[in-house]
């Protein structure tokens, strides 16, 4: 029962039932309890900052696991061009004055032309 | 300020034309940085193994980047239905909170419940700053077809941009679909950084959370994003209360200094960032 991954009933609907579950259903709850209690817990709330740190920190870790353990063609990068690329787009982003498009377009052209170089 | 909206004289605009005018508001830079993102989004569905349909699905009915970068990565990994569930849970629950914000601004006295219910499922980071930016601005009639007409081109546009960019992935030169796999990591480390600006305790939780993955994915490959999230955001706290005026960062555990200073998000600079903040 707790095996129960994406592939794991080879059946076509087997794939949506889990998205259905694990996607939508995990994710909107929140937004539905929201309506159902706005009002009462505010942004200033301790229970408030706790929830945001975790799910800052969760998310936090599915960016490093994108950057160490990449999928498709990026993992034919090598980790130090993956880390420079990134890197690299924060120093930008945070010399550009917080700007996400300078410190996104440093970063990728950063990455393509080590691509290009071959690392 | 608010309520200077409500005493201006009743507005004979019609729900219709206030959808309109929500549609045009989308062309805006948020809206275009989001959609470089669901380019992104497209390109590393399509590198996990994501149907085409699965992919859009999991724009329209999902609808919140982290969660869908979460299910994308427990399909390739082959993560249970529970430890997806939890961990999609655990990574959606800062939409709770900001939907309660958003609906007192939001609704109006007639609004029906079900109306409200419906909109939620739009609150995510770009159109929630829109909303609780631009709203109180406006009559109180006019913010829900305005925050509807706006949401729901936004929505609309970023399935059509996530299937096409699924699609190129598949054509694409492998430099350049790599490259779009990458747009992901980026845009989320700059914008959780930047919509952090007045939470030091979220920025110490991006750094912490980044530094604790490589430990924690060795010791449990399966609930290591469910421990990076309570480890990194426990740390976080205990931190930010440790230290109410961070001047100088602690110097965090061992893997931490390591992958923080790769990254670019080293001590010295959030010193530098903190003295600045302090002046």
């Amino acid at each position: 029962m707790s095996e129960l991954s994406f592939r794991a009933i080879d059946a076509w609907w087997w794939p949506w039932v889990f998205l259905a579950i694990a996607g939508w259903f995990a994710n909107d709850v929140w937004r539905l309890l929201g309506v159902a209690f706005s009002g009462r817990l505010t942004e200033e709330s301790r229970l408030f900052t706790i929830v945001k740190a975790v799910a800052t920190a969760l998310v936090a870790g599915v960016i490093a696991k994108l950057i160490l353990w990449p999928s498709g063609d990026l993992a034919e990068a090598s980790l130090a061009l993956r880390l420079g690329a990134v890197a690299i787009g924060f120093a930008a982003f945070r010399l550009g004055g917080e700007s996400v498009a300078i410190g996104v377009i440093s970063g990728e052209a950063v990455f393509l032309g080590g691509r290009l170089l071959g690392w | 300020m608010r309520s200077t909206a409500t005493d201006r004289p009743p507005d004979d605009r019609s729900a219709l034309s206030w959808f309109l005018a929500g549609q045009r508001a989308f062309v805006s830079l948020p809206a275009l940085i989001l959609m470089a993102a669901f380019t992104g989004f497209g390109g590393l569905a399509q590198a996990s193994g994501m149907s085409l349909p699965q992919t859009v699905f999991l724009v329209a009915f999902v609808w919140a980047l982290p969660s869908m970068i979460v299910v994308v990565g427990a399909v390739q990994a082959g993560t249970p239905l529970l430890a997806t569930m939890l961990a999609v849970a655990l990574s959606a629950a800062r939409l709770m909170p900001m939907t309660m914000a958003l609906m007192p601004v939001l609704r109006a006295d007639k609004t029906p419940k079900w109306v409200l219910y419906a909109l939620s499922h739009f609150v995510a980071v770009t159109a929630w700053v829109f909303g609780m930016s631009k709203l109180p601005d406006l009559p109180r009639a006019a913010r829900v077809p305005y925050f509807a007409g706006f949401s729901l081109t936004l929505t609309g546009v970023n399935m059509i941009v996530a299937a096409a960019s699924w699609w190129a992935a598949t054509s694409l030169p492998p430099i350049a679909a790599a490259a779009l796999v990458l747009l992901t990591p980026l845009y989320f480390i700059l914008s959780l950084w930047r919509a952090a600006a007045r939470a030091p305790t979220d920025r110490l939780a991006l750094i912490f959370g980044m530094a604790a993955m490589p430990g924690l994915h060795a010791l449990s490959p399966q609930f290591d994003l469910l421990l990076t999230g309570l480890v990194g955001g426990g740390l976080a706290i205990l931190a930010g209360r440790v230290l109410p005026k961070p001047a100088a960062p602690e110097s965090p555990a061992a893997p931490a200094a390591d992958i923080t200073a790769d990254l670019g998000l080293d001590g010295a600079d959030r010193a530098g960032r903190d003295g600045e903040g302090g002046r």
